[in-house]
């Protein structure tokens, strides 16, 4: 699997090629990706695994066009998102991206359903519209009932499942999740993981998700692992345990 | 993103954020009802010191013994006599009217009611010289004048505080052991420019008040008023040449007499309320800059969890122009709010204190206009400027903003 970057493959929805990120300049300067390439067709479910500090979460949020790499290409189904300006790659994330963070980064004193409107609020749908796909997506995480609670009437598995429902509201090729359940006790965790995989299996959702904990990882039909920057090996996983 | 849309977001975050929104707001409404109220009030003292300038009547003169400026006489110069007042008359050029006075407080009693009140005595020039004009009643006749009787012409403030709502013309009242027969009733004139009610008075004939409540010959101001056109200067350097010959000064002495214009004297005055408006007008802008300086430190306190609001609305797909439409319009709406309050509270605060100080309330429009303008400003300035900032970082940054 490790030359499909190299071969057009019809089903490729990212290519990642030579990828570097750079902080900050000079003799401080630090680079946390060496040249990156990695190739995700469709309907994968990846998990991204390595040591603290390998660059990760630098990946990740290149690849939710959060942030944007030193050099290197992104292709995203076809379009080269280094070319983008910034309009075209919040759009870009408004229509076909949902990120789920460590730390939820829900709005605060905000009720779980406007929170998971709020992707909604943007693409211009109406309220009755947003009223319905939300609630809906509440509902796919379990917490219709919760919908007028504010973030901190929720516990953390609560909160990382209304920020699961933003994430996936839109309906969007790819979910994208940066150690999402990081902050929950394994009970929650595997909850979560649950989730993640029928929203992979019925809805066809591209997922990448980094994780440190094996038995997370293990949902996963493909683990990457990051060393230092670079992709040390990327392995096809069993299926789930 | 629709206009409409962006309004709602923004009504959004003001209620979700209440505290934040009403600081900001109280900080605006106190800057401009301050500034908006100390103005207007201001200006209205400007005006009713130059109505008072009108209604003092051009061209008066007041003639006092001694240097000094103030109220009575100073460093032992001597009064003046009636016959200064008749000298002046007969020698000098374009007068209309010359009235010797001698004012004394005293109490006046009607039935059961007393009332402290000034009586001034002297001749029916007086109510020539003062623009008075009478609402009841009649003025002195020389016959009166010249025989002292005791009749007296009231001030609108004297005949509410002492007689009920008949005509108190030919009504007794008391002053003192003597009793005084009230001829004529004055139309009330309001306060002077120094803020003496002027119709807390009591005029009667000079002769009258010297025999029986002074008991001396002095007349302590000649009020002097001249026609119209005639020239300040001359009318002074005649009415100079005159009292010193009269008062026997030889060429080294300083003259013991003062000649004040009054119309100057307002003028002055005048002058030195604009001055205290200029002053309040000041201290209120700075209370308009306090307002925005909390403005601005109540956007600056909320600035990490607004950099972080911003990053999570950027990551879920927003564009940076809506971030700040939002941010635009939330700011809008809170300094336009509370600028209007402001404005609002300014105009009754001016209502009532006007009539308390009993000035005239006078609604200017450019100052309304400036102090919301400016509150606006600083309101959109710092709800806007951080937001733009936070706006042009790529979301990741703003999201790991400390
Ligand atoms: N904004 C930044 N400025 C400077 N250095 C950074 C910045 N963000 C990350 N780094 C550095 O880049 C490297 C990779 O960071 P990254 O967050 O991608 O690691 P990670 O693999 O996600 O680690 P973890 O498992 O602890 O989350 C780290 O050494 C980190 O110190
Ligand atoms: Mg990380």
């Amino acid at each position: 699997m490790n030359d499909a970057a190299t071969t057009v493959e019809p089903d490729v929805l990212i290519r990642l090629s030579g990828i570097t990120k750079t902080y900050g300049n000079g003799p401080a300067a630090f680079q946390a990706l060496r040249g990156i390439d990695l190739s995700v067709r469709e309907g994968e479910f990846v998990a991204i695994m390595g040591p603290s500090g390998s660059g990760k979460s630098t990946a990740m949020n290149i690849l939710g066009c959060l942030d944007t790499p030193t050099s290197g290409e992104y292709v995203f189904d076809g379009v080269h998102v280094e070319h983008l300006s910034r309009d075209q790659r919040a759009l870009l994330r408004r229509n076909y991206l949902g990120f789920v963070f460590q730390g939820f980064n829900l709005l605060a004193r905000t009720t779980a359903q406007e929170n998971v409107e709020l992707p909604l609020l943007y693409r211009g749908e109406n309220t009755e519209a947003r009223h319905r796909i939300g609630m809906e997506a509440l509902r796919s995480v379990g917490l219709a009932e919760w919908a007028h609670h504010t973030s901190s009437e929720l516990s953390g598995g609560q909160q990382q499942r209304v920020a699961i429902a933003r994430a996936i509201v839109t309906n969007p090729k790819v979910l994208l999740a940066d150690e999402p359940t990081g902050n929950l006790d394994s009970k929650r965790g595997h909850e979560i993981m649950e989730l993640l995989v029928s929203m992979n299996r019925d809805h066809g959702i591209t997922i990448l998700m980094v994780t440190h904990e094996h038995d997370i990882a293990a949902y996963a039909k493909r683990i990457v692992h990051f060393v230092d920057g670079q992709i040390a090996h990327d392995n096809e996983n069993g299926g789930a345990p | 993103m629709m206009g409409w849309t962006t309004l709602l977001l923004a009504l959004r975050e003001i209620r979700r954020n209440l505290m934040r929104s009403f600081l900001t707001v109280l900080g605006i409404v106190i800057g401009v009802a301050a500034v908006v109220t100390m103005v207007t009030l201001g200006n209205g003292a400007t005006q009713s010191v130059s109505d008072q300038i009108s209604s003092l009547g051009s061209n008066l003169l007041m003639l006092r013994p001694g240097q000094r400026m103030g109220p009575g006489s100073s460093s032992g110069a001597p009064n003046f006599k009636a016959e200064d007042a008749e000298a002046i008359k007969t020698q000098v050029g374009s007068l209309k009217a010359v009235a010797p006075t001698v004012s004394r407080t005293s109490v006046v009693v009607v039935g059961t009611k007393n009332w402290a009140t000034s009586i001034t005595g002297s001749n029916s020039d007086y109510f020539t010289s003062g623009n008075w004009t009478l609402e009841d009643g009649r003025y002195f006749s020389a016959t009166e004048e010249r025989a002292g009787k005791a009749v007296c012409v009231i001030g609108a403030t004297v005949r509410k505080e002492l007689f009920e709502s008949h005509s108190p013309v030919g009504d007794t009242l008391r002053i003192k052991q003597f009793s005084c027969e009230v001829i004529g009733v004055l139309a009330a004139k309001g306060q002077s420019a120094m803020g003496r009610d002027q119709d807390d008075t009591v005029v009667m004939p000079l002769r009258t008040v010297q025999r029986r409540l002074t008991g001396k010959q002095d007349v302590t101001t000649i009020l002097i008023s001249m026609q119209d056109g005639a020239s300040t200067e001359q009318v002074t350097n005649q009415l100079t040449v005159l009292m010193r010959e009269r008062r026997k000064l030889s060429d080294n002495e300083e003259d013991n007499f003062s000649i004040r214009d009054t119309k100057e004297i307002a003028q002055t005055l005048s002058g030195a309320i604009g001055t205290m408006t200029a002053l309040l007008g000041a201290v209120a802008a700075v209370s308009l800059l306090v307002g925005g300086i909390g403005i601005m430190n109540i956007m600056l306190v909320s600035v990490t969890e607004r950099t972080r609001e911003i990053g999570i609305r950027l990551a879920i797909g927003a564009m940076e122009k809506e971030v700040l439409m939002q941010f635009l319009t939330e700011a809008v709406v809170l300094s336009a709010f509370g600028g209007l309050v402001g404005l609002l509270l300014a105009a009754i605060a001016c209502y009532g204190l006007a009539s308390m100080l009993s000035l005239p309330f006078l609604f200017s429009p450019s100052i309304n206009l400036l102090a919301f303008g400016f509150s606006a400003a600083i309101g959109v300035i710092f709800g806007y400027v951080p937001a733009r900032r936070a706006a042009q970082l790529d979301p990741i940054e703003a999201l790991r903003h400390e």
